[in-house]
């Protein structure tokens, strides 16, 4: 991963993101056959809105992404603009059956990372 | 009558059961000897089998396409946009075959492939072998003796990545201008739907010259990443989300090469009040571009997700609106009367299902729809969902991000800068929409959304020869134009000097 030292990392008692136990298996999965792992949130068109998953250090980071938090030990990205559109909810990753496009690790697997997302207090929660 | 599933008695088409890539004007198997299964989203069940490529087929594909540079690009316009045509014909004499395989693979309704993704593609082929005759280079005269010329030279060996919304129509549009230019391409279909692309090189190999059009299937990070990171491609064209964007121009930064970028949008559509100032054909118009949320089951990169309605006719509008869109529900895709088909792919379904979820808990109110639907017989298990109405508030989530689902999300706006600012409220400017019977609202409201194109008074027409493209995070260029021509080529400036005595400087 590119220097990380000049992007906003949130941190405090309620982390943006968390994971299903689903989803940990996957990563614990996709660790093991790729090495170190990170996400950045998409956005957009086709499959935009979901999560994709890289070897640590593949996509470069800007100086306004934003770290939500970690999964498992994996750093949780999202773009600053959409940051600020997200902010108000708590995202769950998740993971389902399905054939995804995109360059996410797990979908040679034949399932696909998704995000749920619940409603939170964007005041006690990522800052 | 409803078509028959491809492989049953009637169809109007049949698979194999295996698909390798095309390479060289040849059929080739992946180098790893590995498939993936390709499932209709219709029913849920697999039907053929794709090669999962990696990075030895993309660079046998890019030995082929390098291979056949040297004479392609040497070619005369008239016999590249010959090529083009034959294309064309191919398309339109199979269009009926092509648009039941494309509503096979993708979902969509063959009402759709009929009368728009088939014959658009015909004519994006015919619109750039027209161009290319066309198009001329320039000539400057400096002064007397000097003389600049400026040539359009191909770049060379292109990558183009292509989605699964549109397959044939969204290949369509990148494979023709490139042609037209005289680039040779290495293709990669979406994993999803790599069917149409697959049957169109089946049925123009026998006269495509061997290495020009190279087609490489398999997954994003195996496949896709090979390609877009290659050093021996001189310009990446993809239609995606925005981190694959990202790191399509990471990718292509390392090799400084152009790109071209199509990432979509959450377009807006926007209803002044004069729409009802007559219970008109105008009034129904109206209403009938409302409904367009539901075209392709939503998974449009323009999909007018996001209808803003002068408050003044607010009530009744969403009204005639919801009751209008409720005729339609989704049903066979292979059946011409259904106008709602199949998702295309089950993560698509969920990530839909995520966001109905979103919007209830962010207070929007479901006008209609709002779930799964559940298809009877052996649609069971295909990946269907209700057209869904919110109505709330343009900082929801369902207001900003792309749902890639029938989904619209309607707010209401209090005069013309109020729907001005909530139109522009978005991260994205691809497409919007503007209803009114006033030409100078209409220009004015126009020229002041931030989007590539503006719809004003229709919706949801892509012909050839209209420029489309995204402004702010909606990508970088112009595609379905002449200008396209531009992304695929580079200039030559001779700078000639006639004058047969020196400068006299040194």
């Amino acid at each position: 991963m590119g220097d990380a030292s000049d992007q906003t990392t949130i941190s405090g008692d309620a982390p943006g993101v968390d994971a299903t136990d689903a989803a940990l298996a996957l990563i614990a999965r996709l660790r093991d056959m790729h090495g170190p792992l990170m996400f950045h949130q998409s956005g957009g068109c086709c499959d935009g809105s979901a999560p994709m998953c890289f070897v640590e250090g593949e996509f470069k980071l800007g100086a306004r992404d934003v770290q939500l938090g970690t999964v498992d030990g994996c750093p949780f990205w999202i773009g600053g603009d959409q940051y600020e559109r997200w902010k108000h909810t708590r995202l769950t990753l998740d993971v389902v059956p399905g054939r995804g496009a995109s360059f996410s690790l797990e979908i040679p697997e034949g399932v696909r990372f998704i995000i749920r997302s619940t409603l939170c207090d964007p005041a006690d929660g990522p800052r | 009558m409803t078509y028959a599933q491809p492989n049953q008695p009637g169809a109007l088409v049949n698979f194999a059961s295996r698909y390798e890539n095309f390479i060289g004007g040849e059929w080739v198997p992946p180098a790893e000897g590995r498939y993936f299964e390709n499932l209709s989203p219709v029913n849920g069940k697999p039907f053929a089998e794709y090669p999962r490529s990696t990075a030895a087929d993309v660079d046998r594909a890019l030995d082929a396409a390098h291979t056949a540079f040297a004479t392609w690009s040497k070619t005369s316009v008239a016999e590249r946009a010959a090529l083009l045509h034959r294309i064309a014909d191919v398309l339109e004499e199979n269009l009926e075959a092509f648009a039941v395989a494309e509503s096979w693979d993708n979902g969509k309704p063959v009402r759709e492939t009929l009368a728009a993704d088939m014959p658009l593609a015909v004519d994006h082929f015919r619109y750039f072998a027209s161009c290319i005759r066309a198009q001329e280079g320039t000539v400057a005269e400096l002064d007397e003796n000097t003389v600049a010329y400026h040539f359009h030279e191909p770049i060379g060996v292109v990558g183009q990545i292509i989605p699964w919304n549109f397959p044939l129509l969204m290949a369509a549009w990148k494979v023709a201008p490139a042609l037209a230019a005289g680039n040779c391409v290495v293709l990669k279909p979406a994993e999803q739907t790599p069917t149409s692309i697959t049957m169109l090189v089946e049925k123009c190999a026998s006269f495509l010259p061997p290495g020009v059009l190279n087609v490489v299937h398999g997954f994003g990070i195996e496949a896709g990443k090979p390609l877009a990171s290659s050093p021996r491609i001189s310009k990446v064209a993809f239609t995606g989300e925005t981190t694959t964007g990202r790191l399509i121009m990471q990718y292509a930064s390392e090799n400084l090469i152009p790109v071209t970028l199509e990432l979509g949008g959450k377009s807006p559509n926007l209803f002044f009040a004069d729409v009802f100032d007559q219970d008109d054909d105008f009034a129904q118009k109206a209403l009938e571009g409302f409904g367009m949320f539901a075209l392709n089951q939503g998974e449009v990169c323009t999909c007018p997700s996001r209808a803003l309605i002068d408050a003044k006719i607010y009530g009744e509008f969403v009204e005639r609106a919801v009751d209008r869109a409720t005729a339609h529900v989704p049903g066979n895709p292979l059946d011409p009367a259904t106008t709602v088909g199949a998702q295309a792919s089950q993560d698509q379904l969920e990530k839909i299902l995520a966001y109905l979820d979103i919007g209830r808990q962010e207070g929007a109110t479901v006008r209609m729809g709002g779930e799964r639907a559940q298809l009877e017989g052996d649609l069971a298990e295909g990946f269907y969902v209700q057209p869904t109405v919110f109505e709330g508030t343009n900082d929801m989530r369902v207001f900003q991000e792309e749902i890639f689902g029938p989904v619209v999300s309607v707010t209401s706006f209090d005069g013309y800068d109020h729907a001005i600012h909530i139109a522009n409220d978005t991260l994205y400017g691809l497409g919007a929409g503007v209803w009114t019977r006033d030409g100078s609202v209409a220009y004015r409201a126009g020229r002041a959304i931030k989007a590539g194109r503006v719809w004003t008074n229709c919706y949801h027409l892509y012909p050839a020869h209209a420029a489309f493209g995204g402004y702010k995070q909606s990508g970088i260029g112009r595609e379905t134009h002449r200008m396209m021509l531009d992304h695929y080529q580079q200039t030559k400036n001779l700078l000639v000097s006639y004058d047969p005595k020196p400068m006299g400087f040194f």
